[in-house]
């Protein structure tokens, strides 16, 4: 998933619109027409709030309602009973050993890809926000995964980690065996060290603006108190960009609760015998290759309440008391 | 400041840096190797390896030209939806006052945070099936048509012009669309290079949906084409490695050229006022 489908916003931090009315309050109280002021941008607005409905509101109440129904494919235009079943899809998911696997593989995912995310971003993009010369180049080079697409880059990535590739050349006697993308135990890893890499110019661009943030006063105060650089880090920078900490989090669990095209292409499916599996490749295999979307579907809703949960603890231990 | 920690910091920057363009700089060598040669020397150009037949290879297995046309159909009505409705979703809810505008406004920031992978089973029933407009362009555009992100950042810049300049204008008697488009638009034009940006790496590097929607060889955008060689037609190539990184020069070449051309607009602050909303 791309940048311009997956950033979120926390929503503790998101200004409600100003008041509609700053035009009423001088002078003397006119009555406000029906539809505001200027009526017209609600047809400036009506394609978007259309497309909203369209594409996101309605899916996703059908969604919900598939999971709770007997659903399956039919010819367009045929009528046919789509029984209420309960909670019986959910039940025919998680019999399947391979999806509480695909769960557990998006639980390691996340406890690697995750810190690894936080800590590796924030460096960088302190680092970053400290020099002056190269500066373009850093960025655009920290940058340029980010912008390319997944198809590309993981090729290279297939080519650097086979069996006899460079990664394993360099690392001589030290290479797994078997080699890292079809090694049960290090398929999922090698997998969150790429979307880390791939993601990470993301989050240090988010970092570099909270960065911006962060009054130049509190350093100075830092150092007059006798801290180092290390000291003024953790107690100045941490928690300057505690906002921006929360979102890397959430927006780094949600991409990596959609994993699909890393596993569906670095192994092969999810391969090997599903130890890098994800809960959405089994989406697409159950759902549209098996024609069990109502399966697919129980799968999906539990996923997307798993990651709020997720999302949900983690602003409440990073979110802190601010 | 120590000297000692300014090395360490360059040294960290510099060694980020490698990690970071490597993998490029190897797709590119290794597209151009004649026979692959993972080892390490195989990382250095060897003027008896190279070729440009890898690119040729691939060609002749997927049509590049087929798949940069049809990525370029899709990334472009993106483009076009969002710049429109996009544009003129922002302009009303940072410029013109209504009843209900908050409330659009707060849907721009919760359709953020739905993930599309819930909605890729409803999505496929509907466009695919209900609608019939599987291997179309059109079904492929959809779900993409406005991006949400360029809405807010839209927003986020019309808040900040004036709203006496507008007013100003409006008494003269210059209609609403005038307005947007003789003093609003001039005004933003870096929000309009970040959108484009923004909304270009999207769909040009969106696999999933594409792949869903399209089963016509002739439909598929680059990625998917390359994604189905990579799965099935690579293990038949004489070459396959090399075949499959000049497929992938191809793939990233214009996001890479068009990020670079325009990477001074993607700064820290525009981005991050999008996403802070």
């Amino acid at each position: 998933m791309s940048l311009t489908n997956a950033v979120p916003t926390p929503s503790g931090s998101a200004p409600p619109s100003p008041p509609p009315a700053s035009g009423s309050a001088r002078g003397k109280k006119k009555k406000r027409p029906l539809l505001g002021r200027n009526p017209l941008g609600i047809l400036f607005s009506a394609p978007y709030l259309v497309f909203v409905i369209l594409v996101f509101a309605y899916p996703l109440v059908y969604s919900i309602w598939i999971a709770f129904h007997d659903f399956f494919f039919t010819a367009p235009g045929v009528q046919v009973e789509r029984p209420f079943v309960g909670l019986d899809n959910f039940v025919t998911a998680f019999s399947d050993p391979g999806v509480i696997q695909a769960f557990g593989n998006v639980g390691i995912f996340l406890l690697i890809n995750v810190p690894l995310t936080v800590v590796l971003s924030l460096l960088l993009a302190a680092a970053l926000n400290k020099v002056t010369r190269a500066r373009t180049f850093l960025r655009v080079s920290y940058y340029v995964p980010y912008v390319t697409a997944s198809v590309a880059v993981v090729a290279v990535w297939i080519f650097l980690f086979n069996g006899s590739g460079l990664v394993n050349q360099v690392l001589g006697p030290l290479a797994p065996d078997p080699s890292w993308l079809i090694n049960s135990s290090w398929a999922m890893p090698t997998i969150a060290f790429f979307v880390t890499w791939k993601q990470l110019g993301f989050y240090i661009l988010l970092y570099l603006a909270a960065l911006q943030g962060v009054p130049k006063e509190l350093y100075e105060s830092a150092s007059t108190d006798g801290a180092g650089a290390v000291r003024s880090f953790f107690s100045v920078t941490v928690p300057g960009v505690r906002p921006a900490t929360v979102l890397v989090l959430l927006v780094s669990t949600v991409t990596g609760a959609n994993l699909f095209t890393e596993p569906y292409l670095l192994t092969n499916g999810g391969g090997p015998n599903g130890a890098s599996a994800s809960p959405v490749l089994l989406m697409y295999q159950l759902g549209l290759q098996q024609g069990q979307p109502d399966v697919a579907s129980a799968i999906g809703v539990v996923l997307v309440v798993l990651v709020l949960g997720i999302a949900l603890l983690q602003n409440r231990f990073a979110g802190g008391r601010d | 400041m120590s000297k000692f920690q300014a090395r360490l910091r360059a040294g960290v920057l510099a060694l980020g840096a490698l990690a970071f363009l490597f993998p490029f700089y190897y797709m590119v060598i290794g597209s151009l190797q004649a026979s692959p040669d993972p080892t390490i020397a195989g990382a250095f150009p060897n003027p008896a390896n190279l070729t440009v037949q890898n690119y040729i290879a691939i060609n002749e297995r997927i049509s590049l030209l087929t798949g940069l046309v049809n990525s370029g159909i899709f990334t472009g009505g993106v483009l076009i939806g969002t710049l429109t409705f996009a544009l003129l979703a922002g302009y009303s809810l940072a410029q013109l006052q209504w009843r209900g505008r908050g409330v659009v406004f707060a849907l721009a920031l919760l359709v953020q945070v739905v993930p599309f992978q819930l909605l890729m089973i409803p999505l496929y029933v509907l466009i695919a099936r209900d609608y019939g407009l599987g291997d179309t362009h059109l079904g492929m555009i959809l779900p993409f048509a406005i991006n949400s992100t360029a809405v807010i950042i839209f927003r986020q810049y019309f808040l900040q012009l004036p709203k006496e300049l507008f007013e100003a204008a409006r008494i003269d008697g210059a209609s609403e669309l005038a307005l947007l488009w003789r003093i609003a638009l001039p005004l933003v034009r870096p929000a309009f290079i970040t959108v484009v940006l923004l909304t270009f790496i999207g769909p040009w590097n969106e696999f999933l949906w594409p792949f869903l929607i399209t089963k016509d060889a002739d439909l598929q955008p680059l990625a998917v084409s390359l994604a189905n060689y990579i799965t099935t037609v690579a293990a038949s190539a004489s070459n396959p490695f090399g075949a499959t990184l000049a497929g992938a020069v191809v793939l990233a070449a214009p996001v890479v050229t068009l990020f670079i051309l325009t990477q001074r607009y993607f700064i820290s602050t525009d981005i991050g006022s999008g996403v802070k909303g």
